[in-house]
């Protein structure tokens, strides 16, 4: 048994792992929140077991993603995700797109392959993987950007 | 009024800590925690006389007998329903109203009939009418709210249509707290021929309940939400209904002959309980009713209504608290849904549980009501026999921590 000082310490720094800056500055003042006039393509995605929702927009041109929007409804982690990602991601080829996806949601899966801190900013969300429920809100907004990746792909 | 200190010892659960902190348990409209003479039931019963039920001549078979039947004998007492033949024993409420939509809704309702519900419906008290009317081409409509979350009966006498079969409402809403008129209801229901059916899911373990007083044709509710094991639902029905009812399911128990042609079905009860049913958990379930019996539900009625009111006022003293439900602690039961400012109910939720306090965060199961009030889901806290104001006072602490994180603009209470 700890110490309930020592708890009470442990206590606090997970919630401050989980809330990181970065991530209430994100979920505070979200960046490409709205959605585009005329995307290569779009898609909503769901995370039913909360009611997380987050729908992605696109504007690729010449293999680059151009321009990049979300819109949607959910906590924090959901939301600020989502924002974190588009600004990742905005001017990136589809397949270093693809790459970053991959290697977020395999940072949130506690793989020992990737360097979290190779993620840049991103490395922030890594926090949410003590908490295991949430971590499906953290990756709703990549595995969406990913479904629009491949619509924009089957389309041209 | 209750002993809480003694009642707290009698739950070994709340001796546990959640992230070092003394867990506060306030997800109790979910599922209650269990006193130790339920558990020491269970063991009893599969320690010493552990047996199959009503067929058995030996002893163990004749002691699991009684005691099942004298858990029925338990449960007709606590609704002061007129004949143990009227309780029938399903795994949980859910099965309880869909029985009644399968047998009763099936051999009555007809194309063009209507089902009535409320805006506070839970999805177990949803769905199988929804499921029933899409087959038989039944309508359902829905009685609405006012802006108290309480039901719009203004003009009660024109509730029902011409077509008007069923109707259907929580005894308390699992979302708002809202304790609905049953009894108001019930009267106008039984002058006009229509069925009624009360989803007591959040009623039975916190009011004192008499289904002849209210004057339902059902009364559906679960153990695990009233001290008792998970897995035991209960299902009361007017006598006369459930005779002329065709069982639920088929198997064991629930025929009197049987030949390869066909078989005729037992009597009451026995003909809604097909197969082995959950004979440790009734018998448990007896045990916990026996336990809110000698606490007296008037006591545990007013425990509630004082630290709904309690939390209430501690509530409102917060800023950026959202309250949603009637006012007034006497219109409703021991559950206090609230939103903090603009923050999602799961980071709410979140918070709290580092600070040993557990919520519940969402939709509740009632989505269409979610989507009325215009929220995502509202952060719930809901009370039983063994909590405290002290306990209400943690939840504020967490809460404001909530609120630092997220860090809601500073305005002064009104």
């Amino acid at each position: 048994m700890t110490s309930s000082r020592e708890e009470y310490a442990r206590q606090e720094s997970d919630l401050d792992e989980l809330y990181r800056d970065i991530i209430l500055d994100h979920y505070r003042n979200p960046r490409h929140r709205g959605s585009l006039t005329d995307p290569s393509a779009s898609h909503e995605g769901l995370n039913p077991l909360c009611g997380d929702e987050v729908t992605v927009d696109i504007a690729l041109r010449d293999g680059r993603i151009e321009d990049i929007a979300y819109r949607g409804s959910g906590c924090s982690i959901s939301q600020s995700s989502a924002s974190m990602m588009t600004e990742a991601v905005e001017g990136k080829s589809a397949d270093e797109t693809r790459e970053l996806i991959h290697g977020f949601t395999e940072m949130m899966r506690g793989s020992d392959d990737i360097d979290p801190e190779a993620l840049g900013d991103l490395e922030a969300m890594a926090g949410v993987r003590k908490f295991p429920v949430r971590v499906k809100c953290a990756t709703l907004a990549w595995h969406t950007l990913e479904e629009a990746l491949d619509e924009a792909a089957k389309a041209s | 009024m209750l002993d809480v200190a003694r009642i707290r010892k009698d739950f070994p659960i709340l001796e546990r800590k959640v992230h070092g902190k003394p867990l506060v348990y306030f997800d109790n409209a979910a599922t209650s925690q269990k006193p130790r003479q339920v558990i020491d039931a269970l063991v009893r019963y599969y320690e010493e006389y552990n047996a199959n039920i009503h067929r058995a001549v030996h002893t163990l078979g004749e002691e699991a007998t009684a005691a099942y039947e004298a858990a029925r004998e338990k449960v007709a007492r606590f609704i002061n329903a007129p004949s143990t033949e009227t309780i029938i024993f399903t795994r949980n409420t859910t099965e309880a109203i869909n029985l009644v939509s399968y047998s009763w809704g099936n051999a009555n309702i007809r194309e063009g009939d209507e089902i009535l519900l409320t805006e506070m419906e839970h999805h177990s008290d949803l769905i199988p009418w929804q499921r029933l009317a899409a087959e038989k081409g039944a309508t359902i409509r829905y009685i609405g709210l006012t802006e108290d979350q309480t039901l719009a009966l203004d003009g009660i006498e024109n509730l029902f249509e011409a077509n008007t079969k069923m109707v259907a409402m929580p005894h308390v809403s699992n979302s708002l707290g809202t304790i609905n008129p049953v009894e108001k209801i019930a009267r106008e229901a039984r002058q006009r021929g229509v069925m009624f059916l009360v989803d007591g899911a959040q009623g039975a373990p916190h009011l004192p309940v008499d289904v002849q007083a209210i004057g339902c044709d059902f009364y559906a509710f679960s153990s695990h939400k009233m001290l008792g094991p998970t897995g035991v639902g209960v299902l009361y029905g007017r006598r006369d209904l459930l005779e002329e009812m065709d069982p639920f399911l088929g198997g064991g128990e629930m025929r009197r002959k049987v030949t390869f042609e066909g078989a005729t079905w037992n009597d009451l009860p026995w003909k809604f309980e097909a197969g082995t049913p959950n004979i440790a958990d009734v018998i448990a379930f007896g045990a916990a009713i026996d336990y809110l019996t000698d606490l007296g539900m008037d006591n545990v009625r007013a425990h509630e209504i004082e630290i709904t009111a309690y939390a209430l006022d501690r509530l409102r003293q917060l800023n950026d608290i959202t309250l949603y439900g009637p006012p007034d602690p006497a219109d409703r039961g021991g559950v206090v849904s609230f939103n903090l400012g603009e923050v999602h109910p799961h980071d709410v939720g979140q918070v709290l549980d580092q600070y040993g306090v557990a919520v519940r965060a969402g939709h509740h199961c009632t989505q269409p009501l979610m989507r009325s009030l215009g929220v995502s889901g509202t952060a719930r806290a809901s009370f039983y026999v063994y909590n405290t104001p002290a306990e209400v006072d943690v939840m504020i602490e967490a809460l404001k921590a909530a609120r630092d994180i997220f860090r809601l603009p500073e305005h002064s209470a009104p």
